[in-house]
């Protein structure tokens, strides 16, 4: 019992110092003067890598849940008769909900496993430690473009996915199931309100992609420099974002749904 | 601190403990400006450890590490990454930026500390390209280049910004014997061409020898011989005598620790484990 107990207690030491060592990181990455003449193309070569190459799994995943929302919908609302409220029901849907946490579950899958892995790799060959011997500070260099990066692609990411996806609604509701154009347009103007749902699907994308690439940065930079240390990096990114982003989801919607 | 004036680098009383295990235990080292010395010792004797002791990536325990009169270790990070500019690392794999390519690899400590021209930035590129014999070799990608190759492109970007201290890590090791020829050449060379002083880490110990100006020998937590190449050869200490002349057995024992022989191929469980350099027993 004793020994269960020192056990537990351990753990929970291990786990407080893997927490404040991450927020350490986040503070020496962050609070730094920007250099922005060195910084910009740093900034806009990860953007590419972090956010264009991300464009074609959210683009295509946006599509689909997009269709599926909307024959799921109206399958609902043709039993009321209400299957002119389609357009209302997708887009709330998405620009409240899936919009800003699908395309974070699958920023973390796609970018985030893809920085943890790559850092991981830079200090299991020695990359990092030599930037440092040569004078030039890895988290400066490294980890500050890939931070903003992140923090800049997640939320364009969710309102491209957003967009699509009610594209998605609209060619399987409209185009195929037969609603009237009109009214899924009409409907979905005057139901989504700018400030209430846009804004707030945005500010759950802006905390989704901080906490994401900070997430996925920090278990690259503090990865076991093994070829198995970036394998368990990788998975526990991917994890710990995942559950990061559903706990926050709920948290942030909590806070939101008292101003509807 | 009147020994600071001739040495680059002085070592006091320094301590290092990994896992509760002592990898330095109160060492006193110094490195003379302008000559190559070597620190040389088996494998996992903390060779390596002392070289990220000395850049700065590692804190000791105890003790203090100072370049040019500098205590490394007690200078803000802002002064230790300026320090840093005037000393070059040579990594075991050669740690090439593998996003860039040969000539962008030895461009970079350039365009990251200085504002020079474009022109001038080649020029230089090139001439340390030139010194390593791979300025043909510029377009390839680090991918694209042997390990002897990526180990002499590494060393020109450790050379770029005409370092006062340069630390090779293991240079020999994996190398076959032209590309090991070439290096110990180069070492030499750069050092007297551009009076720096070096530090070599290695336990490849004739390659090593040919080029030292002086050299410790590094085991069990302690330095165990010093001395130029020719004082160690005649050094009659067990563990510079094993170490030099690559003896199996010896201080450094053959045997990992292990319980009783017999008693282990007779399943018999003592928990006793033997002590290294009590194998002589052990086997009879």
């Amino acid at each position: 019992m004793f020994t269960y107990l020192q056990q537990l207690g351990q753990s929970g030491l291990t786990y407080c110092q893997k927490v404040g060592r991450s927020g350490v990181f986040l503070i020496d990455t962050l609070f730094r003067w920007p250099k922005l003449r060195q910084m910009l193309p740093l900034l806009v070569q990860e953007i590419y890598a972090v956010g264009v190459l991300s464009l074609v799994i959210i683009v295509v995943s946006g599509l689909f849940i997009g269709m599926v929302v909307a024959l799921q919908g109206h399958n609902i609302l043709n039993k009321f008769g209400a299957e002119q409220e389609l357009g209302q029901m997708v887009a709330l849907s998405v620009v409240r909900e899936l919009g800003p946490v699908v395309t974070a579950l699958l920023f973390a899958g796609r970018a985030g496993s893809s920085l943890t892995a790559e850092i991981g790799l830079m200090k299991a060959t020695e990359q990092l430690d030599s930037m440092a011997m040569i004078g030039v500070d890895p988290l400066w260099r490294i980890v500050y473009p890939r931070f903003w990066a992140g923090f800049i692609s997640m939320p364009l990411l969710a309102l491209i996915f957003s967009a699509v996806a009610i594209l998605g609604g609209y060619i399987v509701g409209v185009q195929w199931l037969g609603v009237d154009s009109g009214a899924f347009w009409t409907n979905m103007q005057s139901a989504v309100d700018f400030r209430i749902d846009v804004l707030n699907g945005l500010i759950k994308s802006v905390v989704f992609g901080f906490v994401v690439t900070w997430i996925a940065l920090y278990q690259g930079y503090d990865t076991v420099p093994t070829a198995e240390g970036i394998s368990r990096a990788t998975t526990r990114t991917v994890v710990y974002s995942s559950l990061a982003i559903l706990g926050l989801d709920f948290v942030l919607t909590a806070v939101m749904v008292g101003g509807w | 601190m009147n020994s600071h004036n001739n040495n680059i680098v002085v070592i006091e009383d320094l301590s290092f403990y990994r896992e509760g295990r002592a990898i330095f235990d109160r060492i006193n080292l110094e490195i003379k400006t302008g000559k190559i010395t070597a620190i040389m010792g088996p494998s996992g004797t903390g060779k390596t450890t002392l070289l990220k002791l000395i850049g700065g990536q590692l804190k000791p325990d105890t003790g203090h590490i100072y370049i040019n009169g500098k205590d490394i270790h007690r200078i803000s990070r802002r002064e230790l990454y300026r320090l840093r500019r005037d000393m070059g690392m040579l990594f075991q794999n050669g740690a090439l930026f593998t996003n860039l390519d040969t000539y962008e690899n030895v461009a970079f400590p350039l365009r990251e500390h200085t504002k020079l021209p474009e022109a001038m930035i080649r020029d230089i590129v090139l001439m340390k390209l030139h010194a390593v014999g791979l300025r043909g070799a510029r377009h390839l990608h680090t991918s694209e280049l042997s390990g002897g190759m990526a180990r002499r492109v590494a060393l020109a970007r450790a050379i770029a910004l005409d370092p006062a201290l340069i630390m090779y890590d293991e240079p020999f090791t994996g190398q076959d014997p032209i590309s090991m020829g070439v290096l110990v050449k180069l070492i030499r060379q750069l050092n007297d061409a551009l009076g720096m002083t070096s530090i070599v880490v290695s336990h490849d110990v004739q390659e090593t020898n040919s080029i030292a100006d002086y050299v410790y020998i590094l085991a069990d937590g302690q330095i165990v011989g010093q001395g130029s190449p020719q004082q160690l050869n005649d050094d009659e200490s067990p563990h510079v005598q094993q170490f030099i002349y690559g003896l199996p057995d010896g201080v450094v024992p053959f045997h990992y620790p292990a319980q009783n022989y017999l008693d282990d191929l007779l399943g018999i469980n003592h928990g006793e484990i033997n002590k290294p350099g009590t194998n002589q027993q052990e086997v009879e």
